[in-house]
C-alpha cells in the first residue's frame, strides 16, 4: 500500500486545490498517468503517479481547497512485489521544512557556521604568511617597461608549461593590440598564440571550457571594458565551477587586459572594473603598479590554479621600472606592498593609482606630513592585515581608485578598517576615486572626472586636519 | 549504468546504416532509457514532497537523445549540457544514488549537495555540467573540443542544448571558431518545441535548428529524436566527422518533453491533446518495447525482469537521497578557491 501525497508545485507552496480527479477507486495506474489536477493561486498542475497500483481509495475529495502539501490524497495498492514503496506518508516533518519551512531551522547558510573569526564578510584569505622573495644582493636588475614585463611573464611560463596558451582578440600575427604579446607567435606558433574573432563571450567561454580540460588558458581581453560580453562566463562558468562540483571541476585559467581609463577614450572604454569582479568569491583580482609586480604577479596567476582577473593599465605599459632578472620571480598573490613609509596618513592605492599616491605622498612631505603609501596589488583576496597594521600605526585613511566610489575597492578597505581598527581611526576616512558619472571627453571635464595628484593631497590633508 | 557497447549478436536487429546491433545492445537501451524515465518521474515525486528545493527541469520523454548519442561515446569524449541534465548524467554512468542525492542536496550528492539539480559534473565519467545559463554549454562544449584539439587526442566533445538556447548569440560566436578552426565537436539540438513556454514558432525565424549552422558551413541533420537507434546512427556519423577533423556537425534532435519547463510550470501553452499525442505516438521507451518484442528480441518475462531492476535502482537512489545527511556546515567554506599546489 502506497500514499499518495499531495505534491508541492514551488518551494513555497504550503497547501493547495485538489481542483479534479482523473481517476476513480479501482482504476489501474502505471507511472506517468495523470491522476489529478492541483491548484494554486498561481498556477494548475497536473498530478501524475509515479507508482503503478490499483487506486484503492481516494482520501480527499475533487474541489477540497486548503490541502496541505504532503497530506495524503490516495491510497495506491499493488504493483509489482519489487518495488519499494516511495518514501511516503511516514516522511519525517523536517523534509517539508527543509525546502520551504523555517529556514531558519534548517538551511546551513543561514545557521552559525564555523569560520575564522573576525575576517568580516570575505573569509577566504590566505592561511599562511605571504612574503615577496628575497631579490638576491648581486642580482640585476634590469630596465624593463611594464608591457615587456607582462611579455616575459607569458612567455617564461609557456616555456615551463605546455598547457599555458594564449588567446584572444590580434594577440598573435599582429602582436598584440598594445603590443604586450609581440614576439609569441613567432616563438610558440599558432596553436599557442591564437587570435580570435572579435567575439568576447564566445572566446571567454571556449576558454574556461577548455580551463575544465585542464589547460591553463590566457584569455586577453583588448580591454577590459569588451569583457562585459564575457562576464557571465568569467563569474557563473570560471569563478563558481569548483564550488559547484563539489572540488571536482577547476578553472585554472587568466583573464588579462588593460583596465581603466586611458586617454579621452571616454565612457565606453574607461571603466574601472576591480570592483565589479572582486566582488566575486571564487576570482582571485590583481592590479599591478610597476613592472616587477607586473612579471611576479602574472606568473604568479598563470601558476594558479583558480580563474585569475588580471587587470592591466594602458597608461603604464610603456613605463620603466626595474625588474630582477631571471625567470623564478614570481610573487605571492594576496600581499599589498608598503611602497612609502610614512607615519601621519595611509594611503591605498592600486594600479596606476599607486603613481599618483607616491607623488602626493612627496607633495605632502614637503609640508611636513608622511603618508605611507599602500599598494594594494591584489583586490582579492585583500591583504587586510598589512593595511590594518599601517592605519594603526598612521591613524588617518584615505583610499584612492579610478574606479567610481560606491560600493567600490575603497568603500571595501574602509570597511575592513572600521572592522578591525575603528579605535585607531584619528579621523573619517576619505576616498578619492573617479567622479559618480560617466568618464566624459572633453580633456577638462575627463580630468576633472579622475583621481589626481591635487585631489589625494587634498584629501590627505583634510584627515590630517590641515588645511 | 553500462554504457552500451557493441556486444554479442543474439537475436539482434539491424539498423538504418546496417549496424549489427546486439540483443544486449538493444535491451541496454531499453533499459538506460526506462531509467532515466522512472528516475525522473521519482524526482518530480520528491519535488512535490518538498525533498527536492529550487528549480528541477525533467528530461521525461527526451530519454532516447542521451541515451543513443552517449552510447557511441568513446573513453575520453567529453559531454555537457544545460540545466536538464539529469538524463544526461545517467546516460554517462553516472551514479543514480549521487544523482538523486545531490538533487536532495545532501552530502552523498555528486557535488556534495553544493550543485543541485542543475550543476552537477563528474570528471571520471567525462561530464562538465549541468549549466544553469541558457547558451553557456555552446562555447564551453566547444572549449572542450578546444583541448582536444590542442592534445590532438581524437576526442570529440558531445555539446547539448535546446532549441530556445539555439537563438543565444553565443551559441553563433562558438560555431564560428569551431567551423573556422574544425573542432571535434558534435552540437546536440535537443529541440523539444518550446522555449519554456514559448513555441519554436514564436521565437525562431529559422525553425529547422540544423541548419542553424549553415552561415558557419556547418553541416546539420535533422533525427528522430524519439527514436533511439536513428540518434545513435546519427551521433556515429556526426562523431566520425567531427573526429576526423573536419570540424563540427549539429544534430536537430526532435523531441518533446512531456513535463513542464521545470516543476513549477504548469504548461497552459500547449494542450493536454497535444502532448497526450506524442506520448500515444512517439513515445521513445514504447517505441522501442514494441520493436524488441515484434522483432523477438526480448519477450515480456525478459522486460519486465528490467522493469523491476530499473524500480529498485530508482527506489535506492531515492531512500539514499532522503537518508544521506545534509552537508557538513564545514562545506560551507570549502571548494570556493583550489588550494594552490605550487
Amino acid at each position: 500500500m502506497t500514499d499518495i501525497l499531495m505534491p508541492a508545485l514551488s518551494p513555497t507552496m504550503e497547501e493547495g486545490t485538489l481542483a479534479k480527479w482523473h481517476v476513480k477507486v479501482g482504476d489501474t495506474v502505471a507511472s506517468g498517468d495523470v491522476i489529478a489536477e492541483i491548484e494554486t493561486d498561481k498556477a494548475t498542475m497536473e498530478v501524475e503517479a509515479v507508482d503503478e497500483g490499483v487506486i484503492e481509495e481516494l482520501l480527499v475529495e475533487a474541489g477540497a481547497e486548503g490541502v496541505k502539501v504532503n497530506a495524503p490524497i490516495a491510497r495506491l495498492s499493488g504493483g509489482s512485489a519489487s518495488a519499494k514503496p516511495a518514501p511516503a506518508a511516514d516522511e519525517p516533518k523536517g523534509a517539508k521544512a527543509e525546502a520551504s519551512g523555517d529556514p531558519e531551522k534548517t538551511s546551513p547558510a543561514k545557521a552559525k557556521a564555523e569560520k575564522p573569526e573576525g575576517d568580516g564578510p570575505a573569509a577566504i584569505r590566505p592561511t599562511e604568511a605571504l612574503a615577496d622573495p628575497e631579490i638576491p644582493a648581486d642580482a640585476k636588475l634590469v630596465k624593463t617597461t611594464v608591457r615587456d614585463a607582462l611579455r616575459d611573464a607569458m612567455a617564461e611560463e609557456m616555456r615551463r608549461d605546455d598547457t599555458v596558451f594564449l588567446m584572444g582578440e590580434e594577440v598573435a600575427q599582429y602582436q598584440g593590440a598594445y603590443k604586450v604579446s609581440r614576439g609569441l607567435l613567432e616563438e610558440f606558433g599558432e596553436r599557442r598564440v591564437i587570435d580570435t574573432p572579435i567575439t568576447e563571450h564566445g572566446f571567454a567561454g571556449l576558454g574556461v571550457g577548455a580551463a575544465m580540460a585542464g589547460l591553463k588558458p590566457i584569455v586577453e581581453f583588448m580591454t577590459w571594458n569588451f569583457a562585459m560580453q564575457a562576464i557571465d562566463h568569467i563569474i557563473n562558468s570560471a569563478a563558481k565551477t569548483h564550488y559547484m562540483s563539489g572540488g571536482q571541476i577547476t578553472t585554472p585559467m587568466v583573464f588579462r587586459g588593460p583596465n581603466g581609463a586611458a586617454s579621452r577614450v571616454a565612457a565606453q572604454h574607461s571603466q574601472d572594473y576591480a570592483a565589479w569582479y572582486a566582488h566575486v568569491p571564487g576570482l582571485k583580482v590583481i592590479a599591478p603598479y610597476d613592472a616587477a609586480d607586473a612579471k611576479g604577479l602574472l606568473k604568479a596567476a598563470i601558476r594558479d590554479p583558480n580563474p585569475v582577473v588580471f587587470l592591466e593599465h594602458e597608461m603604464l605599459y610603456g613605463q620603466e621600472f626595474d625588474v630582477p632578472e631571471g625567470e623564478d620571480y614570481v610573487l605571492p598573490i594576496g600581499l599589498a606592498k608598503v611602497r612609502r613609509s610614512g607615519a601621519d596618513v595611509t594611503i591605498t592605492a592600486y594600479s596606476r593609482m599607486v603613481g599618483l599616491a607616491l607623488k602626493a605622498a612627496e607633495e605632502l612631505a614637503a609640508e611636513g606630513i608622511e603618508a605611507e603609501v599602500v599598494d594594494l596589488r591584489t583586490i582579492r583576496p585583500l591583504d587586510h592585515d598589512t593595511i590594518v597594521d599601517s592605519v594603526k600605526k598612521t591613524h588617518r585613511l584615505v583610499t584612492v581608485e579610478e574606479g567610481w566610489g560606491p560600493m567600490g575597492v575603497g568603500a571595501e578597505v574602509i570597511a575592513r578598517v572600521i572592522e578591525h581598527a575603528f579605535d585607531y581611526l584619528d579621523a573619517p576616512p576619505a576616498r578619492v576615486c573617479q567622479e559618480d558619472v560617466p568618464l566624459p571627453y572633453a580633456a577638462n571635464l575627463e580630468a576633472a572626472s579622475l583621481p589626481s595628484v591635487e585631489k589625494i593631497v587634498k584629501a590627505a590633508k583634510a584627515v590630517c586636519y590641515r588645511s | 549504468m553500462a554504457r552500451a557497447k557493441p556486444a554479442a549478436k543474439t537475436g539482434g536487429s539491424s539498423t538504418e546504416t546496417g549496424e549489427s546491433l546486439g540483443k544486449d545492445d538493444l535491451l541496454g537501451f531499453y533499459r538506460d532509457m526506462l531509467l532515466i524515465r522512472r528516475f525522473e518521474e521519482r524526482a518530480g515525486q520528491l519535488y512535490g514532497m518538498g525533498l527536492i528545493g529550487g528549480f528541477c527541469h525533467l528530461y521525461i520523454g527526451q530519454e532516447a537523445i542521451a541515451v543513443g548519442v552517449q552510447s557511441i561515446q568513446e573513453d575520453g569524449d567529453q559531454v555537457i549540457t544545460a540545466y536538464r541534465d539529469h538524463g544526461h548524467m545517467l546516460a554517462c554512468g553516472m551514479d543514480p544514488n549521487e544523482v538523486m542525492a545531490e538533487l536532495t542536496g545532501r552530502a552523498g550528492g555528486s557535488s556534495k549537495g553544493k550543485g543541485g539539480s542543475m550543476h552537477m559534473f563528474s570528471r571520471e565519467a567525462e561530464f562538465y555540467g549541468g549549466h544553469g545559463i541558457v547558451g553557456a554549454p555552446a562555447p564551453l562544449g566547444t572549449g572542450l573540443a578546444l583541448a582536444n584539439r590542442y592534445r590532438d587526442n581524437g576526442k570529440v566533445a558531445f555539446t547539448y542544448f535546446g532549441d530556445g538556447a539555439a537563438n543565444q548569440g553565443q551559441v553563433y560566436e562558438s560555431f564560428n571558431m569551431a567551423a573556422l578552426w574544425k573542432l571535434p565537436v558534435v552540437y546536440v539540438i535537443e529541440n523539444n518545441q518550446y522555449a519554456m513556454g514559448t513555441s519554436l514558432e514564436r521565437s525562431s525565424s529559422e525553425t529547422h535548428m540544423y541548419k542553424r549552422g549553415t552561415s558557419f558551413r556547418i553541416p546539420g541533420e535533422e533525427v528522430d529524436g524519439m527514436d533511439v537507434l536513428a540518434v545513435r546512427d546519427a551521433a556515429k556519423r556526426a562523431a566520425a566527422h567531427a573526429r576526423s577533423g573536419e570540424g563540427p556537425f549539429i544534430l536537430e534532435m526532435k523531441t518533446y518533453r512531456y513535463r513542464g519547463h521545470s516543476m513549477s510550470d504548469p504548461a497552459k501553452y500547449r494542450t493536454r491533446e497535444e502532448v497526450d499525442e506524442v506520448r500515444k505516438t512517439r513515445d521513445p521507451i514504447e517505441h522501442l518495447r514494441e520493436k524488441l518484442e515484434k522483432d523477438g528480441v526480448a519477450d515480456e518475462a525478459t522486460l519486465k525482469a528490467i522493469d523491476a531492476e530499473v524500480k529498485r535502482i530508482v527506489a535506492d537512489a531515492a531512500e539514499f537521497a532522503r537518508t544521506s545527511p545534509e552537508p557538513d556546515l564545514s562545506e560551507l567554506y570549502t571548494e570556493v578557491y583550489v588550494e594552490a599546489a605550487q
